[in-house]
């Protein structure tokens, strides 16, 4: 099933008329490996200052760069989730710049020639609708350390236990319309990050951050001056600088005024975008192949290895689970979101109705979690229970609402569904004599109903609970309901 | 025991087998010499004797049970550019003042794990820039010749002045050297010792401070070809810690020393005999070629038309990886620091404190061919013609087995006489600087003396990674040009 | 001159060298005298001529991804001018 690609011409209104807002994003992911982009220093977050930190991270004189295999082919890896173009030869540049939480004075980056070219990324949006964003390209390059400035009041102290860890800088096209896709967008490239494993995309350690490229024009104007807004760190904060930044410039801009093209910091506490202290120099960072390093030459076979050992994407999966499933575009994004979701659902819908299996596990199961604060894989119901638990529906032995009340059980107590139902005597009632008893008691308790319900037949609603009451539930719904459309004379 | 020092490293390896002398006589007598020469010369910018006499100690251990490594109690000079563990290692500047390695090249490695023993640091010129050693923090070095009738200081050639002085002067037995534009071969001819460069990648740069990336080569300093060889045989290895380095077997350099000549092709380039070259010079390249065609070599002429531009690209390449390579000394982490009212002040004061005049000039050089809008125009134009360069070399290879030049176009310089215009200066490597631009091996090989009575060189360029042809040539020139006269000792006080 | 004034102390600040207008008077014509002598390069025509992007004919080698350096922190700050903690410190930097 080939779903249409929405076209994206979203516009704003501004006093004047309406403005376009064009977004292009660079974002930085750390790679995930053991050990750092160039040295054999350990990657992980939160050690002691400068622990991990070889001779080579901390640019003693004589320091060689030695390239990481892995690093290389989590790049490859991502390339080909973002269905990109893989570059067989590649070139590390040096970008010159001094920062005291750059070591060598410059970072190994990639200039000219980076690992990965041109592919696109299908972005899901909330109304269902999707974007195809494209992608630029994507280069390896190294993390620099980091500075601390509330250490003293007259000092900022260096760790450089960041320095030189792997990142991959994916930059997009300048096609995203709205802070709404960009946030989207965002998520879409982690979740692609999150199921190839390349990237663990905690935006809290900073594995993932943004710098956010924005404009405005007129609809059909060629594009306008940008501002780039660095390093934001959460999707809520990359919406709300898009949002505040978008109407800063169509505000300047309708008062007459002009953009600058200049780089701002994003202040969540105001949720406003600021100037940063303009640099007395324009940046020239004067890049250079680095003579250290050869250029990074890969083989096409390897690169097919990679590609035949790389999962199922997340497109791939949706596609999927509405073809095999049945399931709603929507239903289905939703659960590829998160590849442990989808996992699960799978699990569940295993030989089951797919449609009723996405309800429990998109509405009953992610509705409990969400309430509180748990994600998929600290659910207490496991695939295995919530499967068991929607075979008691579908082979009537409990309703749906009896259901619910498992589910309840399965949650607090734990334990197996049907043993549950069997011991609690949960059972969905379908014999017609027991529940003709009860229908014929709520009739006969109750004239002034009857004659009603002979005027408005949807009474016969009020009458099918009042016969569940007294069943506890557990009369089958179907049988209730015909048995009071015979009794009461309603015609449908 | 002076004549200890005198004695070639083959000749003292074979004397400590035959327990002859102990390593530790031989250490003592090189510390000595050392002492009394030292404030003459200014060779060594730090003297290591303790460390030495314990390196000499292990040696004799090692030697009492048969166990003597191939270098094995001969003591050696490092270049200030090795980083050596324990012991500062300054590079000649004073923005590393101080700074102490907590780690060791590869090259001194694997001279100190075959038995070698350090003396201790040899001066050069600052971060290896110069070629007369007196662009050093620590002063510059004098050779250990003279003209005939002169007491005037001459330089013993740079960036490895004090290399080449303490072999020269019996102040070693070999030593380290870097060749980056000719580092290695010109203070070799200018002190009528022998310098290899060997082919990039031949030795680990892991560990020496760089100048210049895609050029650095460290190579040996000695009195002999074939102690050439024999330090060439231990300072070369595959390293993974620095993947230029290339992965491919070290032959024995000293086993086809005694093949001579006969049946190789020698090819002489027309383009090396510039305008104005010296008669002296044109001379000692007539005589080598004489020699070898007397060794039973064919002579052929070759082209290599991109020579003169060699040393113009190299004046973009070296600075622009010089300018990126210290970008590193800022203050913070090692070496000089030099306060201000913020981080970019302390920057700027402790860089302009730290660096001396050429170095801030090649610095500058470098980050102007490299800004913004100038990168095409000089620095991707200086690769290309680089590849031309090499061109030329496969072209000219493919006609001959090594190339035979003159290594400098003069004898050494007296202190102080090049100074002014830098430009004059650069021209010293203008026979070297093309040999570095191609990555290939060459040799200096002490060939004759000049008008004034001082040493002159011969080049030998080789195939890549032919080192071993490029020495048996060597070889060939130094039976040819017979026992040379040795610098008539001035430098030694009175004891 | 290739190189005025301005320029060499545009550079001077890209590189992090304090200079007096005395040295950059210098420096202007040095830095002039050296470009023009590298511009003879011009004569060459190199349009079709690719960069040498490798001294040696040789294929980089990449390592495994593992840990086999670190937890030395005495030794990187070692040689510090000023640390504290295992922390490098500066003057403040200010964004
Ligand atoms: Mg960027
Ligand atoms: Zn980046």
């Amino acid at each position: 099933m080939q779903e249409t690609v929405e076209k994206n011409d979203l516009l704003i209104a501004g006093e004047t008329g309406d403005w376009e807002v064009i977004i292009g994003m660079e974002v930085h992911a750390q790679v995930t490996s053991n050990a750092k982009l160039f040295s054999g220093a350990s990657t992980g977050f939160g050690a002691a200052p400068n622990s991990h930190v070889s001779l080579v991270d901390a640019a003693m004189p004589g320091m060689l760069p030695v390239i990481n295999s892995e690093c290389v082919a989590q790049a490859v890896r991502t390339g080909l989730g973002l269905k990109a173009q893989i570059n067989l030869t590649s070139i590390f540049d040096r970008k010159n710049y001094f920062y005291p939480d750059l070591p060598q004075g410059y970072q190994i980056s990639q200039y000219q020639q980076p690992i990965v070219g041109e592919g696109e990324v299908i972005v899901d949006l909330l109304d269902g609708t999707r974007v195809v964003v494209g992608i630029e390209r994507l280069h390896l390059e190294q993390d620099a350390g980091k500075s601390l400035h509330d250490q003293h009041p007259k000092k900022s102290f260096v760790d450089l236990n960041r320095s030189g860890v792997a990142l991959m800088e994916i930059v997009s096209k300048p096609d995203i319309r709205s802070s709404e896709q960009a946030k989207a967008y965002v998520s879409k490239l982690r979740t692609i990050l999150r199921y190839l494993g390349t990237c663990d995309g905690n935006m809290e350690e900073g594995s993932l951050r943004a710098d956010v490229n924005v404009s405005v024009r007129r609809p059909g104007d060629p594009l306008g001056t940008r501002a780039e807004i660095k390093n934001v760190n959460s999707i809520r904060f990359i919406g709300q600088a898009i949002e505040y930044e978008a109407r800063r410039q169509i505000e300047l801009l309708e008062e007459g005024g002009e953009v600058v093209q200049e780089t701002r910091l994003f202040d969540a506490k105001t949720g406003e975008t600021r100037s940063m202290r303009s640099k007395e120099e324009a940046h020239d960072y004067r890049y250079f192949p680095d003579p250290d390093l050869l250029p990074l030459e890969l083989t096409q076979d390897w690169v097919d290895s990679l590609k035949s050992d790389l999962c199922e994407l997340p497109d791939e999966k949706r596609e999927r689970f509405i073809r095999d499933f049945g399931l709603s575009p929507y239903d289905a994004s939703v659960l590829v979101a998160e590849k442990e979701r989808a996992d699960y659902f799978e699990a569940v819908a295993d030989g089951r109705d797919g449609k009723l299996a996405v309800n429990w596990v998109n509405n009953e199961l992610f509705g409990r979690l969400n309430k509180e604060g748990l994600g998929i894989t600290d659910s207490p119901v496991s695939a295995d229970q919530l499967g068991k638990l929607i075979d008691l529906i579908a082979d009537d032995t409990i309703s749906g609402k009896i259901a619910k009340d498992v589910f309840d059980i399965l949650w607090t107590e734990g334990g197996d569904p049907a043993e549950i139902v069997e011991t609690r005597g949960m059972k969905q009632v379908t014999d017609t004599g027991a529940i003709e008893a009860a229908v014929d008691e709520v009739i006969a308790a109750n004239p002034d109903k009857v004659e009603q319900a002979k005027e408005k037949p949807q009474m016969i609603g009020w009458f099918v609970g009042q016969v569940m009451k007294a069943t506890q539930g557990k009369a089958s719904p179907q049988a209730v309901n015909a048995l009071l459309k015979d009794k009461l004379g309603v015609e449908e | 025991m002076s004549e200890l020092t005198n004695l070639t490293i083959a000749a003292a390896r074979a004397g400590l087998d035959k327990k002859e002398f102990s390593a530790k006589e031989l250490a003592e007598a090189h510390v000595s010499a050392i002492e009394a020469a030292n404030d003459a010369l200014n060779a060594y910018v730090l003297v290591t004797p303790d460390r030495a006499l314990e390196m000499a100690a292990e040696s004799d251990k090692r030697l009492a049970k048969g166990e003597g490594g191939a270098l094995e109690g001969i003591p050696l000079g490092i270049k200030d550019l090795f980083c050596t563990e324990g012991v500062v290692t300054t590079a000649c500047s004073k923005i590393l003042e101080g700074f102490t390695p907590h780690y060791e090249s590869t090259v001194t490695r694997n001279l100190w794990d075959a038995g070698a023993v350090m003396l201790g640091k040899l001066n050069n010129d600052e971060f290896a820039m110069g070629s007369s050693n007196e662009t050093s923090a620590f002063g510059p070095v004098a050779n250990p010749w003279r003209r005939e009738g002169s007491d005037d200081k001459l330089v013993p050639g740079g960036s490895s002045g004090g290399s080449s002085a303490a072999v020269a002067a019996n102040l070693c037995m070999g030593a380290t050297g870097t060749d980056t534009g000719g580092s290695i071969r010109q203070p070799a001819a200018l002190t009528g010792t022998v310098g290899l460069k060997p082919t990039y990648g031949r030795c680990s740069r892991w560990g020496i401070v760089a100048f210049a990336s895609s050029l650095d080569q460290a190579g040996p300093f000695a009195r002999t070809v074939e102690d050439t060889a024999l330090l060439l045989n231990v300072m070369a290895s595959h390293d993974p810690r620095d993947t230029t380095s290339v992965d491919a077997p070290v032959p024995d350099f000293t086993a086809s020393l005694k093949d001579g000549v006969k049946g190789l092709t020698v090819g002489i380039p027309k383009e090396y005999r510039i305008d104005g070259l010296k008669p002296e010079i044109a001379k000692l390249w007539d005589q080598g070629v004489e020699w070898l065609k007397a060794a039973g070599a064919t002579v052929k002429e070759v082209t290599l038309p991109h020579t003169k531009y060699a040393l113009p690209s190299y004046y973009i390449v070296a600075p622009a990886e010089a300018s990126s390579n210290l970008a590193r000394y800022d203050g913070v982490r090692y070496g000089l620091r030099v306060d201000g009212d913020d981080v970019i002040s302390m920057y700027e004061n402790t860089r302009e404190a730290g660096f001396g005049a050429e170095v801030k000039r090649r610095i500058l050089i470098g980050t102007y061919v490299l800004s913004a809008g100038y990168y095409d125009a000089y620095y991707l134009k200086a690769q290309k013609v680089r590849t031309l360069i090499k061109r030329d070399f496969d072209q000219a290879f493919e006609d001959c087995d090594v190339i035979l030049t003159p290594t400098t176009p003069g004898p050494a310089f007296a202190q102080g006489e090049i100074s002014g215009d830098p430009l004059e200066m650069y021209l010293n490597d203008i026979f070297t600087v093309t040999v570095n631009m191609a990555g290939l091996p060459g040799i200096s090989v002490p060939a004759g003396l000049s008008g004034e009575g001082t040493p002159l060189g011969l080049q030998l360029i080789g195939k890549p990674f032919d080192e071993a042809t490029l020495l048996r040539a060597a070889q060939s020139i130094e039976d040819a040009a017979g026992p040379l006269k040795r610098p008539e000792n001035w430098w030694t006080k009175a004891a | 001159m290739s190189v005025d004034r301005a320029t060499v102390h545009r550079i001077a600040k890209l590189a992090r060298i304090a200079i007096t207008e005395e040295e950059a008077a210098r420096l202007e014509g040095e830095l002039s005298g050296i470009l023009d002598w590298v511009a003879q390069l011009d004569e060459i025509d190199t349009a079709d001529v690719p960069p040498m992007t490798r001294v040696a004919d040789m294929k980089m080698k990449m390592r495994e991804d593992v840990v086999t350096d670190g937890d030395c922190a005495d030794d990187i700050v070692a040689n510090a001018p000023e640390a504290d903690d295992d922390y490098f410190v500066v003057p403040k930097i200010v964004e």
